[in-house]
């Protein structure tokens, strides 16, 4: 069940999407989206993140404890993101107290 | 004593013997592989968090100072970036394969995998070396405060530099599985350090595939 062998056919496919998907990142930064050429950029790469990690790393083919790992790790990373984030964009919503 | 006869005939019937790559802590060899790939990913999840610390200050000074990080992308080379993702990416497919090389027991296809992927690295660095070469004109700038380019030129640096010198432990570590594959130390049955050294090399293409848009896509590059 978790041994099953991804074939290299998988692996040439998902290559051929990587490549493909690296192209189009770079085509599209030459076209004016405005703000959405951030969120596209961004979401490209977490599309070829997804395509690495299940088949390059096997997380499709894998049981449950090397995917709970995973989960944890971006837990973690949503956690300390965010907080930063809300601590340093609120600090000019409340005025320092003074003259 | 009949117990031991009972224990061995079952050894014996179920075709498993205990292999000499087998660790005595653990109960099979496949015990064995899997507390290993754990083991890399959870120092692959620290090592997660460990680059977060850069991505969040990126993230920070990047929203404050966007114009400078804007004018800083644009001084990059856009098309030698796209040629290094590509090259990385190739990268980590000869890797997979290297892997699956290893998984089938098959030496020749190994080795030859492993150097791939060790010259794809060794490519990947050579082309980011030729790419530090850059003298921008400040009318390059397009009016960006000098000293906010500068602190996106400080993340450029610092990024792709700690991304540098994962890549080159992962050629390192690739160069002590190569020697290990040459000598057979590798085999179908105990091939978890090439798959545990394959999950650190695709972490650091990931990484990549993040600090490719972030540093040199920056406001697009439409004029």
């Amino acid at each position: 069940m978790n041994t099953q062998d991804p074939s290299v056919g998988t692996y040439v496919f998902v290559f051929a999407v990587l490549l493909l998907l690296a192209a189009l990142t770079t085509g599209i930064a030459y076209i004016n989206l405005g703000p959405f050429n951030t969120v596209v950029a961004l979401a490209i790469a977490a599309v070829k993140m997804c395509l690495v990690g299940l088949f390059f790393m096997h997380l499709w083919y894998s049981r449950g404890l090397a995917r709970i790992v995973v989960l944890a790790g971006f837990f973690w990373l949503a956690l300390m993101v965010s907080f930063t984030l809300a601590d340093v964009f609120s600090r000019s919503w409340i005025k320092p107290p003074g003259p | 004593m009949s117990e031991s006869a009972a224990g061995s005939s079952l050894a014996g019937t179920s075709g498993r013997s205990v292999s000499p790559a087998l660790h005595h802590q653990f109960e099979d060899i496949e015990q064995q592989r899997e507390a290993g790939n754990f083991g890399m990913w959870v120092f692959l999840a620290t090592e997660m968090l460990f680059f977060s610390g850069v991505f969040t200050g990126y993230i920070i000074y990047r929203s404050l100072y966007y114009s400078g990080f804007a004018a800083g992308s644009h001084v990059l080379e856009v098309d030698l970036g796209a040629a290094m993702t590509a090259v990385l990416l190739a990268s980590s497919f000869t890797m997979a394969m290297a892997v699956h090389a290893a998984r089938q027991g098959n030496r020749a296809m190994l080795l030859g995998f492993l150097s791939s992927t060790i010259i794809l690295g060794i490519a990947f660095l050579g082309m980011k070396f030729t790419g530090l070469n850059f003298h921008p004109a400040v009318d390059a700038l397009r009016g960006a405060p000098e000293h906010t380019v500068e602190l996106f030129m400080c993340f450029y640096f610092f990024m792709t530099g700690l991304h540098a010198l994962h890549m080159i432990i992962g050629i390192g570590l690739l160069g002590v599985m190569a020697i290990l594959a040459w000598r057979g130390k590798i085999s179908a049955e105990h091939y978890n350090r090439v798959e545990v050294s394959g999950l650190y090399w695709h972490f650091v293409d990931i990484i990549w595939i993040y600090l490719f848009p972030l540093l040199y896509l920056i406001g697009g590059r439409y004029k």
